[in-house]
């Protein structure tokens, strides 16, 4: 019914290697992005925007980044709150030190900064494997956190410890500082995280994506085929450390407006990204992208029903918030270890043949 | 003696306390990686959880306080007896067997054959869930643990080391504090028991032969769920004690969880499988980063104790995967 | 020897190994051992479990450094390489555990092996229309011959995980093919196929050889496969070379039959 495929035939390997291949799908892409970019603004309250639309955006990118390193490259790294926090401070100096460097560049550059650092910390990774490895990224999550804490250069000496991000406009729009209005913000994250989407499609579908899942699934036979293990480790730290920075350049400089380092990119920032990750799906571009979804829906939604709804206290809210994230993580693992996504997928899979399944 | 070298002989004995105290966590860790391979990223969540029982069970807490007051509105919070302390940790570790027993039966037997980063990042969802539901039962306000363990300096040490510094120098004395040391005698007592446990019980060789081989033992005749349940019991236990450590020292709350990601470097060092490993490389650890704070930290402003451990297991990593008492690992082609 | 006279020999041999030397703590895996590859043959190498044929495969394309000997390749001595730029120089192999991605489909696998003969870079790669997708397109027709040539066009896009042992054994031919080697190293092609796989096996190996021109060295239990397709065959024992020659000339082999063949030959 849907998923109408007969006479849909790929004649050119062009046709037949695009991203989706079947008509209702493309269809419902372009949907998807009518409703992101005219559609949704139009509704856009600052309750909205604060609350869900833009950290979803945020965390998306965070945990597409992520998931290139995990899902992708089969490297698992704590140290996202780090490389977010690189990325914060960074356009923290680039908007202080050059006010009037446009924003899309000092975000850009700031991921760049912290592609430099990622790929820094990944060199271990060609010794040291699975969650040895995950033990080295805790040593940058801390230690990153405590240099951007303790050397006052990164926040211009300013008494309180805490950064906060300047007013800049963009095509004569303010989308930073306390002027930006929601729409503008949300216009702002969600052009980078299509844009970074789009770029990690391409990046996972080609010849570096494929090096990457080659060293995931046998890095032995990734060798003899020609992929140096160094360089498709160290890439995938580079671009997946990228794309968190920007993540983070985009929580501080857009969502927060202000931040501190020790509480803004704690190692629990590094465990709900590497969280969306595995409940969104591993080594899935859409996954990420629910995963995030989820992970900061689900937190409103228990405040409105337990606290709003039946009058419970915060504290206990977040207490089960915990039970049920922590719940989830088993139950995914143990249930479908590819997420929500692998789960879109089965039923996609179902809806192709429905109503004639056999 | 100069009171400069006195200094360091106190840090340096602090560090080795600090690092027995990071030695009891990373024992519960190696436990439960020998036998099953999995890495127990709950086990620090598993000593506060531990702590917040005791504490509960002591105290008369009413279980679920919390939550039985916001759906029926009413205003509980303690039965008003109290629990003698030794019945209590009987209780607790009744608590941790429990538990034991409901990891094995509803997380473990389901991920059984699966990759290790998957049973890892399963042990992060246990942490969490764990989390949550030690503060649904007993409430996340910072607790005082007080078992009858002695606390503060010890006044013997202090008047006896007051005259070993040169003459002039100003020196009051060493500073220890007795709970340390208490905890470094019932750690070395642990790992005796453990030890022996291991090497002349029934149950100690099943363990052993379980952490060397799962199926040849399997094929003769032991069980593998049993031997879990024991082993994640008995790093219940492990972590009752270092639970019980920790909150005398500073209080039961949520950072005594924390103390879980120090054990990760200590592990890095002593290596995943070894038990005398695992006390070394907390050593090494605590005074190494007592040392470092101590001569570096104030040339670059201190704190540092926060990332030296991760950095020194980091280095160490490097140039020997192993650790220092792993076995060596040769891949195979 | 001559100058000249080494440089021709080595110009029709493809590989040359001299004297090699190769233990593992206090065990002798290879010891003393030469042999060599021509051009466009199908050399085998036999030998009893625990012979050192997997590590002479293994010395071969860089996961084992000797401790002692030469390897000459294509002309030319190799020095200490990693594996990954023996697979610039021309060698793939198989293994003879199935080493396939098991997370990506039989086409990507395939894809893969043409890592060595795709260059654009990163930023290409990223932007995807334009260069990055010609190449794509370029090594896909590529691998679609590879595909038709192994008759898998109907699981082009299963994940390899799901395909039963014969398609993934032969999956992996078609992903150490894609790379066109100028040596192929094959380790036990066969093991565990039943009698029409292992003639299709066989089959595709010969038409490899015939085709392309590639150098095969194999490793293989079957006797009766390996005097068939063999041009020459290397007999291993204890790590130690007992014989070498034409199938023929080791059938009949006295030494090689009281280690490995039997009396029965």
């Amino acid at each position: 019914m849907f998923y109408r495929e007969s006479g849909d035939f790929k004649k050119t390997y062009k046709l037949d290697s695009q991203t989706f291949p079947i008509k209702f799908d493309r269809w419902r892409y372009y949907f998807v992005m009518l409703v992101a970019f005219i559609v949704v603004p139009m509704f856009l309250t600052d309750y909205s925007a604060n609350a869900v639309m833009i950290p979803f955006l945020v965390w998306a990118i965070a945990a597409l980044g992520l998931n290139i390193l995990v899902g992708y490259c089969g490297q698992l790294s704590l140290g996202t709150g780090g490389f977010m926090a690189v990325g914060a401070y960074s356009t923290y100096k680039l908007m202080t030190s050059f006010p009037g460097m446009d924003m899309i560049s000092v975000i850009m550059l700031s991921g760049l900064v912290t592609a430099v650092v990622g790929a820094f910390f990944g060199l271990p990774s060609l010794r040291i494997k699975g969650f040895y490895l995950a033990v080295v990224t805790l040593a940058a999550q801390f230690f990153l956190v405590w240099l951007l804490n303790k050397v006052p250069w990164f926040y211009n000496y300013s008494a309180s410890g805490q950064i906060s991000a300047p007013q800049r406009e963009l095509f004569g729009i303010v989308v930073t500082g306390p002027h930006a209005t929601p729409v503008a913000a949300y216009l702002f994250c969600l052009i980078f995280a299509v844009g970074l989407a789009w770029i990690a499609r391409n990046l996972t579908r080609g010849r570096m994506g494929r090096s990457w899942m080659a060293i995931r699934d046998m890095d032995i036979a990734a060798e003899i085929i020609g992929v140096n293990p160094l360089m498709a480790k160290l890439s995938a730290f580079a671009v997946s450390s990228f794309f968190i920075g920007v993540s983070g350049a985009l929580l501080f400089s857009v969502y927060l407006g202000a931040a501190e380092v020790t509480e803004a990119f704690s190692i629990n920032v590094s465990f709900a990204v590497l969280f969306m990750v595995i409940i969104g799906g591993l080594g899935s571009i859409f996954g990420s992208f629910i995963g995030a979804a989820f992970m900061v829906l689900m937190p409103v939604l228990l405040k409105n029903i337990l606290v709003g709804g039946l009058g419970w206290p915060t504290d206990l809210a977040a207490h089960f918030e915990l039970i049920i994230v922590g719940g989830l993580i088993l139950v995914f693992l143990i249930v479908e270890p590819h997420g929500l996504a692998q789960m879109a997928r089965v039923l996609k899979e179902k809806l192709r043949l429905w109503p004639f399944p056999h | 003696m100069s009171a400069d070298f006195l200094y360091l002989v106190e840090v340096i004995l602090n560090g080795l306390m600090a690092g027995v105290m990071y030695s009891l966590v990373a024992l519960g860790f190696v436990l439960i990686f020998k036998a099953s391979g999995i890495f127990n990223y709950a086990q620090g969540v598993m000593a506060l959880f531990a702590a917040l029982t005791l504490v509960g069970i002591q105290t008369g807490q009413v279980p679920f306080a919390h939550l039985i007051n916001a759906i029926f509105g009413t205003n509980v919070h303690h039965f008003g007896w109290q629990v003698p302390t030794v019945l209590a940790i009987a209780l607790t570790v009744g608590v941790m067997v429990l538990f034991a027993i409901l990891v094995e039966r509803y997380v473990l037997h389901h991920l059984v054959n699966q990759e290790p980063i998957i049973l890892f990042m399963a042990t992060i969802g246990l942490a969490y869930f764990m989390e949550g539901f030690g503060d649904i039962m007993w409430g996340s306000d910072i607790k005082t643990l007080d078992v009858g363990l002695p606390s503060g300096g010890s006044r013997w040490l202090e008047d006896y080391t007051l005259g070993w510094a040169a003459e002039g120098e100003r020196y009051y004395g060493m500073y220890l504090d007795k709970l340390d040391m208490v905890a470094s005698l019932v750690a070395i007592v642990l790992v005796v028991s453990l030890t022996i446990f291991s090497q002349y019980t029934k149950t100690g060789r099943a363990l052993r032969a379980v952490a060397d081989d799962h199926q040849a033992a399997l094929s003769v005749g032991i069980s593998l769920r049993t031997i879990w349940v024991i082993v994640w019991a008995i790093a219940g236990f492990v972590a009752l004690v270092a639970g019980i450590m920790w909150g005398a020292k500073s209080g039961v709350q949520f950072s005594l969880s924390l103390i879980a990601l120090k054990a990760l470097p200590v592990l890095m060092l002593g290596g995943f499988t070894s038990i005398p490993g695992a006390i070394i490389g907390g050593l090494i650890i605590g005074v190494g980063e007592k040392v470092f704070e101590y001569s570096i930290g104030p040339l670059i402003g201190g704190a540092t104790e926060n990332w030296f451990a991760y950095v020194l297991a980091l280095m160490f990593l490097v140039f020997r995967p192993q650790g220092l008492f792993g076995e060596k690992i040769i891949e195979r082609v | 020897m001559t100058e000249p006279l080494q440089k021709m020999e080595a110009a029709s041999k493809l590989l040359e190994l001299k004297n090699i030397d190769l233990s593992f703590g206090g065990v002798k895996a290879i010891s003393n051992i030469s042999f060599d590859v021509m051009e466009g043959e199908v050399r085998a190498i036999i030998g009893p479990n625990g012979a050192g044929k997997s590590s002479m495969l293994n010395v071969i394309n860089g996961f084992y450094h000797p401790q002692q000997g030469e390897i000459w390749f294509d002309g030319k001595q190799r020095h200490s390489m990693k594996p990954y730029q023996i697979a610039y120089q021309g060698i793939a192999r198989t293994f003879q555990n199935i080493a396939l991605f098991k997370g990506m489909s039989v086409l990507d696998n395939i894809m893969t092996g043409r890592f060595t003969h795709m260059h654009k870079n990163m930023l290409w790669q990223a932007l995807w229309k334009g260069p990055a997708e010609q190449e794509e397109i370029v090594n896909r027709e590529f691998v679609e011959g590879i595909i038709d040539f192994l008759e898998i066009q109907a699981i082009r896009k299963t994940p390899v995980g799901r395909l039963p042992y014969g398609l993934q054994k032969r999956v992996e031919l078609g992903r150490a093919l894609a790379a066109q080697p100028k040596m192929l190293l094959l380790d036990e092609p066969m093991a565990g196929m039943n009698v029409e796989e292992k003639e299709d096996m066989c089959r595709f190996i010969l038409d490899v050889n015939d085709t392309f021109g590639t150098t095969i060295v194999l490793i293989e239990h079957d006797m009766g496969v390996v005097m068939d397709i063999a041009d020459r065959v290397v007999v291993l024992d204890y790590g130690r070379k007992i014989g070498d020659g034409t199938p023929d000339v080791v059938r009949n082999d006295q030494t090689v039959i009281d280690a490995y063949l039997g009396v029965s030959h």
